[in-house]
């Protein structure tokens, strides 16, 4: 089998055994991505410097002062994550040739950690799409079928995976960004609750639902990942003092007497056929694995999408202030006083989707405008809160669809910006709530295209969360399948 | 209205307090003044990519010392907001600022003008990070603009008055009264030269009598105690001449030309910033825990008022003496100082007002080599006959030129005074000697040559004879 379709836990398993080095690992890697070039994953591969912490990752092993699980791993990241020395665009044109001045909070977890970093990842423009065909640079493509999107935002965390040229990656999840192309790519991709992982160093799109996660090859891997990157940070106010657990632990003690909650308003009519029965059948499995099935509803569910469009966007429209040409990244200047900087800079840095966005919010936000939607979606997101409170009071975790279809193809929803919104009908409550939710692969379609699930928890029970699919994995192969050979 | 119509302006101000922490509000970079630009920045307060906000504590103490010392209530919870502009000095685009959820509301301040004393209420206090500076270099070779971005993030307080001040003079006493309680609490140095204290006032005037306000203009960015007056009194004109001549007062912001002495329009209505303010999703609610502010409290400084009674009424100092010492919070703390050493308050008084701070010439007293309680000191080597009067003001001398202790000083240089009678005695014996028409004159009753012969014997005793000592010897030598 090539190295490159390991698990994160089956290379470590090999590095500590002496089979393999993590040179060879990041090499296979590297090999990965450019027999898969065509898929547009990264932005920028910084294969010298991988091959350099490779090498003092396996002299570490050597004299037996491995840093832990994830020593000598080669993974990638995000575009969104700042990284010290190394290009962070964040998607856009308008951070074209920024160098980041430091390292994130996870990012630094995860250098301590001694994992390899391949690159950065394409994605949304400031994550923000369903497809990564909102990418200023190129779209990256579905490493199942190349004709059909990834989704997105995370697009090429999700393809790397899929792929092979990373081992793990690290995405963000503000209405989704993580668990859909985790789903439509047949990978695992856990968005923690609110405030586990430390927003320190990600570039800020939506800072109330923005949460960093990882996304693997399968559950193990996420549960390691997350152990890595979780846990306050004085430098993140909104990071929480809350314990963390043992997130490995418990992980294959099965699902034997958990209560699995199935809200009716995540399986209607319109949903792809072939993804609500793969679901319908993962939760036939949860059954016989023990579990029991409890019906729950969330009622302001078909509110989601309004809520968070508004206070996405009314986020995004002042975080994105930022990107003004005066200090970093591009400056268009016709020499006609500052406004016309501004207007030039911000009109050829962004990207159509990123505008729309920044005027979608600026409009929530304006005087006369702010109470009926910025105030009103802050109240729906209390009661979308309080919707997941009461459902939780009756069962453990809830299993739903992560996305209402497959992989679609290039092309299909980028004229129709509602129609992409849609894709995230089933992924964004959860972040309007701050609750962790993880996709994982329930299926594949017909025609070989990969199906996932969510599997949502109570505010930090990521541990929950990640024996419940774990279960699931088990007893399955859909992890164990690989789109490259 | 007729051109005799006679207007009552009516003034609220917003002043700006640079919050006396060491470190800005959101990072860790110092906020002393008058580094060389953009030395005093991070990635934070430059609003790099990514780059989170944390809380500085020290700056939330300040502000709830400023709302205790105003008389605020204090609000458990207050909630920070994003306010939205673009300018170049404001690196995230917005400035983290309170809005509708402020740290302190209701208050109150106690001014005088002309000898009377008036309340003007105060309606919040609020923190907010300071911007940066621009820059404009207009060089030969075409203008450039640079960002300073030192001061940005620096930490503030804005405290904003009810409208209820009536006159420029009002205004002035306003600034300088907040000024001196903001000093005596240790909130703010009140440095107007280096823009620790500034305001911008609104201003509105209406026909003597009537109830309805005008429409206000806000005059921005007003940096001293004169300016203030100038300031209010041109557009309290500007506005009384447009009603006389039937024109309207439109709403807008103006800002105060010092060289010019006028104000000009900045921007009307219709131009003003749609700020969209919401609240900052980065910081959580800024809650005081049960017990913060009683703990603020009770360290909470003596203020001006309070201590300018006590120091009429228990010290029994002059209403005039009083409010020197009082104006400013670090005189009064020399004063209080010199007092714990020597409970004489009257005679450290008169050295403070009459040597030290005619000595000082403005210039602040913490510039001196030497502290309060260096004056009480003095003041009790004279009281309990250590040394004369005369001999004090050497050594005063001595302290201003170099500093120390003055016991120590009195010490080194032998300037104990003699209260030995058999030391003076043979001086005196000589002095009489030598002057026997001034001892002739005494007997024939004209007694007050006796001051002429104080004054040899304390020159042959180069000043350290007990001046009163001498005078009893030589009464009692002239035979009474």
């Amino acid at each position: 089998m090539d190295l490159a379709n390991l698990t994160a836990h089956e290379l470590t398993e090999q590095l500590a055994a002496g089979k393999v080095s993590s040179v060879e690992a990041t090499t296979a890697c590297l090999q990965r991505l450019e027999k898969t070039a065509g898929l547009g994953a990264y932005l920028h591969v910084d294969a010298n410097g991988a091959k350099k912490q490779a090498a003092a990752a396996d002299e570490r092993r050597a004299k037996k002062q491995s840093a832990g699980p994830l020593d000598g791993v080669p993974i990638a990241l995000k575009d969104i994550f700042l990284t010290e020395g190394l290009p962070t665009t964040c998607g856009s044109r308008i951070l074209e040739g920024f160098n980041a001045p430091y390292d994130g909070t996870a990012v630094k977890k995860l250098k301590d950690a001694g994992t390899i970093l391949i690159g950065k990842l394409n994605m949304d423009e400031f994550a923000m799409g369903s497809s990564n065909e909102h990418s200023g640079y190129l779209p990256a493509k579905n490493p199942w079928d190349p004709t059909r999107v990834p989704g997105g935002s995370s697009g090429g965390s999700a393809v790397a995976v899929a792929a092979g040229s990373a081992y793990m990656t690290l995405g963000t999840d503000t209405g989704g960004s993580i668990r859909q192309p985790a789903a439509l790519t047949g990978i695992v991709g856990l968005k923690p609750t609110y405030g586990r992982v430390s927003r320190y160093g990600v570039i800020a799109f939506a800072s109330s639902l923005d949460q960093v996660g990882p996304m693997t090859k399968d559950v193990t891997d996420c549960a390691t990942m997350l152990q890595t990157i979780a846990g306050h940070d004085p430098r993140d106010s909104t990071s929480s003092v809350e314990k963390v657990p043992s997130y490995t632990q418990a992980l294959e003690q099965g699902v034997q007497g958990l209560k699995i909650g199935v809200p009716k308003e995540y399986f209607i009519d319109g949903m792809d056929p072939e993804v609500r029965a793969s679901v319908d059948a993962a939760l036939e499995s949860y059954k016989k694995l023990g579990a029991t099935l409890v019906d729950v509803s969330l009622p302001h569910t078909d509110y989601g999408i309004a809520v968070y469009y508004l206070v996405a966007t009314a986020e995004a429209s002042s975080n994105l202030a930022r990107f003004d040409g005066v200090r970093y990244g591009k400056r268009v200047d016709p020499g006609k006083g500052l406004l016309e900087m501004y207007l030039e800079t911000r009109g050829k840095g962004f990207g159509p989707e990123v505008k729309r966005r920044i005027m979608l919010g600026t409009y929530a936000l304006s005087a006369g405008y702010y109470d009926a939607y910025y105030v009103k979606a802050q109240k729906v997101r209390t009661l979308v809160a309080q919707d997941f409170k009461q459902a939780f009071a009756k069962c453990d975790v809830i299993v739903t669809p992560t996305s209402p279809t497959p992989a679609f193809k290039l092309g299909e929803n980028t004229s129709d910006p509602i129609k992409m919104y849609l894709a995230d009908v089933f992924t964004v409550a959860v972040n309007l709530a701050g609750l962790p939710g993880l996709s994982l692969p329930s299926g594949f379609s017909k025609s070989g295209l990969p199906i996932g699930m969510q599997v949502l928890g109570r505010p930090f029970d990521e541990a929950t969360i990640l024996r419940t699919a774990r279960a699931f994995e088990r007893e399955h192969d859909f992890s164990s399948r690989r789109a490259i050979s | 209205m007729s051109n005799e119509t006679e207007f009552e302006p009516v003034i609220g101000l917003e002043v700006h307090a640079q919050l006396a922490t060491k470190t800005k509000l959101f990072c860790g970079c110092s906020t002393a003044f008058g580094a060389p630009p953009n030395t005093n920045v991070c990635e934070v307060c430059t609003g790099m990519p990514g780059v989170l906000p944390v809380l500085n504590a020290q700056a939330v103490e300040l502000a709830v010392r400023a709302g205790l010392g105003l008389k605020c209530t204090i609000n458990e919870r207050s909630q920070w907001s994003r306010k939205n502009y673009f300018y170049p000095d404001l690196p995230k685009g917005y400035q983290i600022s309170q809005y509708d959820k402020p740290i302190c509301t209701g208050g109150k301040l106690d001014i005088e003008v002309d000898g009377h004393t008036m309340t003007v209420g105060i309606t919040r206090i609020h923190m907010e990070e300071d911007a940066g500076k621009n820059v404009h270099d207009d060089g030969l070779a075409g203008s450039r603009s640079y960002v300073d971005f030192n001061r940005s993030s620096v930490p503030l307080v804005e405290i904003v008055s009810e409208p209820d001040i009536r006159s420029s003079a009002q205004a002035a006493a306003y600034m300088k009264a907040m000024r001196q309680v903001l000093r005596y609490l240790g909130v703010c140095d009140g440095n107007l030269e280096e823009g620790s204290l500034r305001c911008d006032a609104n201003v509105s005037v209406r026909p003597k009598g009537t109830e309805k306000f005008g429409t206000r203009a806000e005059i921005k960015n007003i940096n001293s105690f004169r300016f203030v007056q100038q300031a209010i009194d041109y557009e309290i004109e500007r506005q009384s001449e447009l009603i006389r001549a039937g024109n309207k007062v439109v709403q807008e912001t103006r800002l105060w030309d010092s060289q010019a002495k006028e104000t000009r329009s900045m921007r009307s209505k219709e131009e003003a910033h749609d700020y969209r303010y919401f609240p900052e999703p980065d910081l959580p609610d800024l809650v005081l825990k049960a017990g913060f502010v009683d703990g603020v409290k009770k360290q909470l400084p003596e203020l001006p008022h309070d201590k300018l009674q006590r120091y009429i009424a228990t010290l029994q100092l002059s209403p005039y003496d009083a409010k020197i010492l009082t104006e400013d919070a670090e005189v009064a703390a020399f004063f209080d100082a010199a007092l714990a050493v020597h409970k004489n308050a009257k005679s450290i008084g008169n050295w403070v007002i009459n040597e030290v701070l005619r000595d000082l010439k403005g210039s602040s007293i913490e510039s001196l080599k030497f502290e309060g309680a260096a004056i009480g000191e003095l003041v009790k080597l004279i009281d309990d006959n250590t040394i004369s009067g005369k001999i004090a003001k050497d050594v005063y001398a001595e302290l201003m030129a170099n500093g120390g202790s003055p016991k120590a000083i009195v010490d080194a240089k032998g300037w104990v005074q003699v209260t030995d009678t058999g030391a003076i005695e043979p001086i005196v014996d000589r002095v009489l000697a030598a002057n026997a028409e001034s001892v002739e004159k005494y007997k024939a009753g004209k007694t007050n040559v006796i001051g002429f012969l104080v004054g040899l014997v304390m020159k042959e005793s180069k000043g350290k004879a007990n001046p009163a000592m001498v005078n009893d010897l030589l009464k009692k030598k002239m035979g009474g």
